[in-house]
């Protein structure tokens, strides 16, 4: 089949064997350090960190070459509103102010506000690893086991991984939807009015809602008659045991973490590391 | 197994005269949906000892699935409604019960091998139940290999449903409700999305699970023939809601209740009525190896020389040709490898092979879906490669399989008149060419309908007419009969047949063997992205190594026709079918 949004995928590595509780725990260590601190030195070194688990992942670029450019534009977009929002929110922080250059208006681009804005922006490009790296290595039925495992009920967990479990089918579900209603004469490409086009995908969301529905009753059928939702816990066939891996795994996480907050409380004295005194 | 010979059996509830235990039993059971006028059930008596295996008969809407849901909880769990009388199972009246207490008693395999597949792997699929009953890690593991070893399973413990055939994902499905040691399997049309072979191969298995174990067995299908190719004890047939037969299978073949409720009769049953045999118990028509000819065989082979041959075919006209067509998904293993054949003017031809063979590929490039890797297309004789999607659907319609895939109109004239609406066609064309595609169609008198008030059947034809609209020449039918009964069945080929004379040339795509020897002229043999055959389907179903080669079934016509002696099997399958439609013209 074609290349899908984000799957799953076997590869023997040491970050897929990893049970998905250690993953899910240490994404969250992770992103909470990356998100508490705005030193970028820190932000850096857990970039750094993990694009290293992205490489151990043996994940292709081609995987995931669609969401780093969703991801970008996000980034990107974010970083020039923010500076249209609050141009001199670096000067607010950090107290002092070194005029880069003066652009326009109101407008004066600072020494302050760059190294703000760019801390900001590797904080964001130092998680999307980390999450790629997670959603693209843990098998949904261990995510669901993972999440129930940090105390999400488990029928919410279990609706997780049922709609990630679901996902390239609805996929493959669009694609013949759309090819079939493209055939009748739909015009989705860009050509079209931007009216028409929003008009037109409801001729694919419809029959893709339909026949999804279709899907749900059986499923949900299926997993009454076979005791789904009788107790109020349940066990799981993928769940991993803990192997040492996945403690030392989560001991680097949570190290992480630790040496983030230190850094804050006896280096910056603040979440924020200041170069300008 | 003692045999009820009575049509249909009186409250026979509770009286466990026979000393046999009994584990089913309605008596004066009625059911009526909250969102029905009229009960689905009525004053159902019925009942099942342990260790028997019974064949649940009848059209659709007869109450056969409502009266599987019944036996597993769905109803009332899932589905509401008022029920009245009682269904004891396992000694427990059920109205006591709930579906999870109903879940360790009655373990059910649905239609769909692809919906019901809840995990992500083989193993994990089976350990479902198991799972929801908070069994701990390592007896689970024990228990699901045990499992999966029962229904061969057991070398693919991490594979993924979308590595697995349909039959494949079937056996898990078995497996999944073993592993609970329920004391009754139910099955609800298991058949039905499968291929002939994997057919054959699932009624195996659910026999060979019963000899083993020793469970009482449900199945609920109406492929009547197919079930049969393994014993059952007894077959109840449902109509309008109410048991019409519960009989021994030979019983039953012997008596005109199945012609009368619309459910087909094996093949070589048929064949022997046209031959003017009448079919009595003592031949043991349950099966064709069992079959006791005797005199019918003379009178088979009177009948092979009596049936006219069909005259010529018209001359024909080359429309669509594929030219050594060539297509992979990755570039490495051809889905489609090295096809040519061509179809013909007006004519109806199939394509069949086993699921995953290639023939829906095949489809989706003659209609631009995806781009060939090498060949040609010629359509009259001009290639089409540089036509669009758009363009090619004006002369080769694709219908898809589920009708609610396409349907995206809430109102049946909108819905066929989108085409034409979507290539700005003026209004009062539009109006002149849906009007006159609706009564092609029989659509008519539902013009102002909404979709949702019709049948399955309904809205196929409302499909066929918003692609009909668009004046192809050939129309593509994936599966377009898929789970239909006789009746259903008929109607829409009856239609296709119709349309199919107004000229416009017709390909089926399918792995019904009925469907392809009843009404294709010519068979286009897909294996492995391979063409392995191209010809009649009487001459394809009884093609010992196309057949093992397509996952097909060889027609019960030909064992006939051996049994009888007949050495051109061949040919007396193709007079059963020219005698049918000599039937069917008149």
């Amino acid at each position: 089949m074609k290349a899908k949004l984000f799957s799953y995928n076997y590869v023997d590595t040491p970050i897929h064997r990893l049970s998905g509780l250690t993953k899910l725990a240490g994404f969250l260590f992770l992103t909470f350090a990356v998100m508490f601190s705005y030193d970028l030195r820190v932000v850096l070194g857990v970039m750094v960190f993990s694009l290293w688990v992205l490489k151990l992942s043996k994940i292709r670029f081609s995987q995931i070459r669609l969401m780093v450019i969703y991801v970008a534009v996000f980034i990107v977009t974010n970083a020039v509103i923010t500076f249209f929002f609050s141009p001199e929110e670096g000067v607010k922080i950090y107290g002092t102010r070194h005029v880069m250059v003066h652009l326009f208006g109101p407008y004066t681009l600072t020494w302050e506000q760059l190294f703000y804005q760019t801390t900001k922006l590797f904080k964001y490009a130092s998680v999307i690893p980390l999450g790629i790296t997670f959603l693209l290595t843990t098998n949904p039925s261990e995510f669901a086991s993972a999440l129930n495992g940090v105390g999400v009920p488990y029928k919410a967990a279990y609706a997780v991984a049922l709609t990630l479990r679901y996902f390239p089918d609805i996929q493959r579900e669009y694609r013949n939807i759309s090819l079939s209603q493209q055939a009748r004469g739909l015009d989705i490409s860009r050509k079209a009015k931007f009216s028409h086009r929003v008009k037109n995908a409801l001729l694919i969301i419809i029959p893709l809602v339909f026949s999804t529905l279709d899907r749900v009753e059986l499923i949900s059928n299926a997993m009454d008659l076979r005791g789904f939702g009788k107790h109020r816990t349940r066990t799981w066939y993928s769940r991993r045991k803990f192997a040492s891996a996945d403690f030392a795994a989560l001991a680097v996480s949570a190290l992480i973490f630790v040496l983030t907050i230190l850094v804050s409380v006896f280096i910056n004295r603040g979440r924020f590391y200041n170069p300008f005194i | 197994m003692k045999k009820s010979s009575e049509p249909v059996p009186q409250g026979t509830g509770s009286d466990g005269a026979t000393g046999e235990e009994t584990v089913i039993a309605f008596s004066g059971f009625s059911f009526q949906y909250f969102a029905q006028a009229h009960p689905t059930l009525h004053d159902i008596n019925l009942s099942v000892r342990k260790g028997e295996k019974i064949l649940i008969a009848g059209p659709s809407g007869s109450g056969k699935s409502t009266l599987g849901h019944c036996l597993n909880g769905l109803i009332p769990f899932s589905y509401r409604g008022e029920v009245s009388g009682s269904l004891r199972i396992g000694g427990r009246e059920t109205r006591e019960l709930d579906i999870f207490q109903l879940s360790k008693v009655v373990g059910t395999v649905l239609q769909d091998p692809d919906g019901q597949f809840v995990g992500l792997t083989v193993n994990e699929d089976i350990a479902f139940a198991l799972e929801n009953d908070n069994v701990s890690l390592g007896p689970m593991r024990d228990r699901v290999a045990r499992a999966a070893a029962l229904v061969g399973m057991e070398d693919f413990s991490i594979s993924s449903p979308y590595e697995l055939s349909g039959g494949q994902k079937q056996r898990t499905s078995l497996a999944g409700v073993l592993i609970d040691d329920v004391d009754i399997l139910l099955f609800d049309e298991p058949l039905a999305n499968l291929d002939p072979a994997t057919g054959k191969a699932a009624i195996e298995i659910i026999d060979d699970i019963h000899h083993r174990t020793g469970k009482t067995v449900i199945i609920i299908e109406h492929r009547l023939e197919d079930v049969l190719h393994r014993r059952v004890d007894r077959i109840i047939v449902m109509n309008d809601g109410r048991i019409v037969a519960d009989q021994c299978p030979d019983d039953l073949l012997s008596s005109p209740v199945l012609g009368e409720f619309g459910i087909r009769e094996p093949l070589y049953v048929t064949a022997l009525k046209y031959a003017g045999v009448s079919v009595t118990p003592d031949m043991r028509p349950s099966h064709p190896e069992g079959l006791v000819l005797n005199g019918a065989s003379g009178e088979l082979r009177r009948w092979h020389q009596s049936v006219k041959p069909s005259g010529a075919p018209p001359p024909a006209e080359p429309l669509l040709e594929l030219q050594d067509l060539r297509f992979s998904y990755n570039g490495v293993d051809p889905v489609v490898d090295q096809i040519s054949f061509r179809v013909d003017r007006g004519e109806l031809m199939a394509i069949v092979g086993r699921n995953g063979a290639g023939k829906s590929t095949l489809s989706r490039l003659i209609c631009g879906f995806e781009k060939e890797d090498a060949g040609r297309i010629l359509y009259a004789g001009a290639d089409i490669r540089d036509l669009t999607i758009k363009e090619r659907a004006e002369k080769i319609g694709v219908v898809m399989q589920n009708p609610n895939q396409m349907i995206s109109k809430p109102l049946i004239f909108d819905e066929i008149a989108l085409g034409l609406k979507l290539r700005g066609v003026g209004e009062t064309e539009i109006e002149d060419r849906v009007e006159r595609v609706m009564k092609v169609c029989g659509l008519a008198p539902f013009r102002k309908w909404p979709l949702s008030a019709l049948s399955f059947g309904q809205k196929k034809r409302v499909t066929i007419a918003s692609i009909l609209v668009l004046n192809p020449e050939v129309l593509i039918l994936d599966e377009p009969t898929a789970g239909q009964d006789l009746r259903h069945y008929t109607d829409i080929m009856e239609f296709i047949e119709t349309i199919n004379r107004t000229g416009v040339a017709i390909i089926l795509i399918t792995h019904d063997m009925h469907l392809m020897l009843e009404y294709a002229t010519r068979a286009v043999v897909i294996a492995g992205g391979k063409k392995i055959a191209d010809a009649p389907p009487s001459a394809v179903l009884t093609d010992a190594s196309v057949i093992e080669l397509a996952n097909l079934k060889e027609t019960s016509l030909y064992r006939l026709s051996q049994r009888a002696g007949i050495e051109d099997g061949t040919g007396f399958v193709q007079n059963f079918i020219n005698h049918e439609r000599g039937l069917r013209i008149r």
